[in-house]
């Protein structure tokens, strides 16, 4: 089920775009309405999660510490994972957002007999998380060609490194290749492993699918089913532009690129996809390690909570502290023998 | 219920059929029932210890009530569902990490064989990732759109009673180490949802007494054991008896809730009460002797590890406001924090949160080496494995190594100071200035990647000690690694709890090696002014050549 439903899901979306780019006024529904509307649910999700997140405050400093923390000046302190200044905070969310840190750090544990625990090193998930991460970040600026006119020089020269292998013509890209390994060894992997299998729900695997339709639909259309790129990227500019038009004759692959990646879109504030914003929030990440050299409040701190107070400590315990010789605040009252006496005088 | 022998456990967690081991369960996660028979959960909180805390706290712990939790019924308030719902907003909007952590997974599944209890249980909701998912999917159905629309396939469902008994089972299944939450990509920590689901869960009077009742004494006689203020002091009196047997003097500079001393020593109660923490407290005042430190300990505050942050962070706050709220009282200059892992989890992350400043004090400064503490500056609070190793550093103790030669030693970090304040390399340096063998256990398995001794937060309870031995095993095996390799006999810590829980730990896995704490060692190894000959440590165990 789990997979069975997004994977309806994915082909009914290819179905109703394929039908949809036939009947009159289908392309300007996908090829116009369906682009604003969904953007503009990206975008608007996308800032109302975030701050939405940003609205709970961070009462505590809960970094996770990896590392020697800053303590005495000859102790070597790990700046990098266990960061005590703002410097090393960014440090740290760089090489975690850029280069997947703490998944670098993975490893596999298995028992043995005995019972025995050992453990590896496992870098598959680092290395195609990287991958796939990666090749969409390329794919995604290099598609910034048909939105802007002339196209900026890093998307050229991005364009030329994707495509340094040339093989053939038209130009091959390798990240579309290389998201196309990854997604499908995310999916595999979500599969084939048991454990993984276990925690994944439909919406794990229904992205992945979606992604996968995206980029095979996308070399589809670039390498066998060829498509009029001019008249795509006419229409492309005239959507960023608010006039948008359709010159030529646009093949139905393109109509289904397009609803895969609007789905995507729409899908995407709604849905763990929020990772990407959610990365740079995480107070167990994004926190220096301070908390005892500077103090930080917490704006819900309820000042009404007090300890048990000492008076009432030793209104419970006064005779016995007394007896062993512990020192009080108020004394004991005079046994009533005493009193009597002083009260003779 | 009959505890398994530990070769027999041993069979049962490497052979039995578990997701550990590879046996793949056919039934949804969301469709296996929590089953609870005796042996596999705390016992739940008495009444009247519910009520001691709802005279201060009210509306946190529930209804006073004596339940079951065999039975099918908890005797829950009639509005219980509304109550973790509203629970669950409420924190919502008080924790962003609670927010994030909540949306974020993409169950990649990098921390599910890194947590202790799946290892050892195999249980596929111990999986870090699936625990968090027990609450998630409540939160999915209640507070998100794909879930409001989608239910059971955006993963979900709604809040019932069978949710509520795996939330009890699966939430006392997590020592709240943050293993981890190092090896998550977004740094999610389930310790912290945990944290959560424990809060909500005692908001409708789902709770343990082994947390209440301890949480209890430490309110109203200052520490867990509910020892009184006389009982305290002839406790640690009593060691003077023992230092003075083994090194032939006696100490003078042991003072209770005196006023004007330098500094306010916070332990965690068990170091003056059960063995083998007493050694740690014999180690703390030689040291303090040794340097003629101006120090006194309270009877009022006489303990550093803070039960309530088992529960909620009230309850967390109103014990932790103790040290503060004596250290005015007696007016000392600052304070230094004992061998305690969750006192100074609490101490580190929220002490200087949670109360008003500690501004009646200063800077910490070692009266003896000058050295000013600004990693404490604001908190005016130092560990001692900090302080001590800052003497040693600067050679104001007088060392003999070889007196700890009989020990071959090894260093348990606890999850504590070393995932939630980042001190590892302190302990290490006095340990290897104090002792001629102590040897890493595999980098797996220390630092920030240790194994939790598998009964922390509240677990160290008899009740459970089948899942505790399970939860314990990974840190067993890498003992038994440096056993073998290097004939390491001693599991030193710098914490309370593992002094009680280790020790367990060791004589059902390895029963050749001894726990003790970091200051133990260092008290032994003192070379004291007018100290007889000595031939025994402080356990009155032989020194290493006086076996005699
Ligand atoms: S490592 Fe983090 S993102 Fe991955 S499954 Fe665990 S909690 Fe989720
Ligand atoms: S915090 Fe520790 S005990 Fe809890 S889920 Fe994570 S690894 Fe397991």
């Amino acid at each position: 089920m789990k997979i069975l439903y997004p994977l309806i899901a994915v082909l009914a979306i290819i179905l109703l775009a394929l039908i949809g780019a036939q009947v009159s006024g289908g392309q300007w529904l996908f090829g116009v309405v369906l682009p604003y509307v969904t953007f503009a649910i990206f975008l608007g999700g996308f800032i109302y999660r975030v701050t939405n997140w940003g609205k709970s405050p961070v009462p505590f400093r809960i970094p996770t510490t990896c590392g020697q923390a800053a303590s005495l000046p000859w102790i070597k302190q790990d700046k990098i994972d266990d960061p005590s200044t703002l410097s090393g905070v960014l440090i740290r969310m760089a090489l975690e957002v850029f280069l997947f840190r703490s998944l670098f750090r993975n490893t596999k544990a298995e028992v043995h007999d005995g019972p025995k625990l050992v453990y590896g090193s496992s870098k598959y998930l680092w290395l195609f998380g990287l991958m796939f991460h990666y090749s969409f970040l390329v794919i995604v600026i290099r598609h910034l060609r048909l939105f802007t006119n002339p196209v900026p020089s890093f998307v050229q020269a991005l364009e030329f490194g994707d495509g340094i292998m040339q093989l053939g013509v038209p130009v091959l890209y390798q990240s579309g290749l290389i998201l196309l390994l990854a997604v499908t060894f995310l999916f595999v992997r979500r599969v084939l492993m048991p454990q993984i299998r276990y925690i994944s729900l439909a919406n794990d695997y229904f992205p992945l699918l979606l992604i996968f339709g995206i980029a095979s639909t996308g070399i589809l259309m670039r390498y066998f089913l060829r498509v009029d790129i001019d008249s795509i990227k006419k229409l492309l500019m005239g959507l960023v532009t608010f006039s948008p038009q359709f010159t030529g004759e646009i093949g139905s692959i393109f109509f289904i690129h397009v609803a895969l990646v609007c789905t995507l879109m729409a899908y995407f504030p709604f849905s763990k996809l929020m990772h990407l914003g959610g990365v740079f929030m995480s107070p167990t990440r994004n926190l220096a390690n301070n908390s005892r050299s500077v103090r930080h409040v917490n704006p819900w701190n309820d000042p009404n909570i007090k300890p048990h107070s000492y008076a009432g400590y030793e209104d419970d315990f006064r005779e016995f502290m007394v007896d062993a010789g512990l020192p009080v605040e108020k004394e004991l009252p005079p046994p009533p023998a005493a009193a009597d006496e002083t009260a003779k005088e | 219920m009959a505890q398994p022998k530990a070769d027999e456990l041993g069979v049962m967690v490497a052979r039995d059929p578990s997701l550990m081991t590879g046996a793949i369960p056919t039934r949804d996660w969301m469709d296996v029932p929590a089953i609870f028979k005796p042996g596999n959960y705390c016992y739940p909180a008495k009444a009247s210890m519910v009520a001691y805390h709802n005279k201060s706290l009210p509306g946190l712990f529930g209804e006073p009530r004596e339940w079951d939790v065999e039975s099918d019924d908890w005797k829950l308030p009639e509005n219980w569902k509304e109550i973790i719902i509203n629970g669950i907003r409420e924190r919502l909007d008080k924790f962003r990490s609670f927010k994030i952590f909540m949306d974020c997974c993409v169950r990649c599944g990098a921390c599910a064989d890194k947590c202790h209890f799946f290892l050892g249980t195999g249980d596929p909701k111990n999986m870090p990732v699936l625990r968090a998912e027990l609450l998630r999917s409540v939160y999915r159905n209640d507070f998100t759109k794909a879930g409001k629309i989608l239910g059971k396939l955006a993963g979900a469902r709604p809040m019932t009673f069978g949710v509520l008994k795996e939330w009890f089972m699966y939430f006392y299944q997590c020592t709240e180490c943050r293993r981890c939450s190092v090896f998550c990509p977004y740094g999610i920590d389930t310790a912290e949802i945990t944290m959560m689901a424990r809060e909500l869960l005692h908001l409708v009077g789902v709770g343990t007494n082994w947390i209440l009742e301890p949480a209890a004494n430490s309110n109203r006689t200052g520490n867990h054991l509910g020892l009184q203020p006389h009982t305290f002091k002839e406790n640690a009196e009593f060691l003077l008896d023992d230092i003075e047997e083994v090194t032939g003097i006696h100490l003078n500079s042991l003072t209770f809730n005196r006023k004007g001393a330098e500094v306010l020593f916070v332990i965690p109660s068990a170091d003056v009460f059960a063995d083998p923490g007493i050694f740690t407290f014999m180690g703390y005042l030689l040291i303090f002797d040794h340097i003629g430190l101006d120090y006194t300990i309270s009877t009022y505050s006489s303990e550093g590890g803070n039960f309530g942050s088992f529960t909620n962070n009230e309850l967390m706050k109103k014990l932790n406001g103790k040290m503060y709220a004596e250290a005015k009282r007696l007016g000392v200059k600052w304070i230094l924090g004992g061998e305690c892992g969750h006192m100074w989890r609490v101490v580190h992350q929220y002490m200087a949160t949670m109360n008003e400043p500690g501004d009646f004090m200063e800077i910490p400064v070692s009266p003896i080496t000058g050295t000013r503490f600004d990693n404490a500056a604001a908190l005016k609070m130092v560990h001692i494995s900090e302080f001590t190793a800052d003497l040693i550093y600067h050679n104001k103790l007088k060392i003999d190594k070889s007196r700890n030669d009989h020990r071959v030693v090894t260093f348990h970090d606890s999850c504590n100071p070393s995932r939630g304040m980042g001190m590892l390399d302190e302990p290490r340096y006095i340990l290897n200035n104090v002792c001629n063998n102590f040897h890493d256990m595999p980098e797996n398995a220390i630092r920030e990647q240790t194994f939790c001794c598998g009964s922390g937060t509240g677990l160290n309870t008899g009740e459970i000690m089948e899942l505790r031995m399970r939860g314990g095993l990974p840190r067993a095996n890498a003992v038994k690694y440096v056993e073998e390799k290097y004939g390491v006999n001693m599991l030193s810590c710098v914490c309370a709890i593992d002094r009680a829980t280790l020790l367990a730990l060791m004589e059902y896995w390895n029963p050749n090696v001894g726990v003790c704490g970091v200051s133990e060692l260092v008290g032994n190894s003192l070379i004291m002014d007018g100290e007889k000959e000595r031939d025994q440590d402080l356990r009155f165990a032989p020194l290493a050549g006086m076996e005699g």
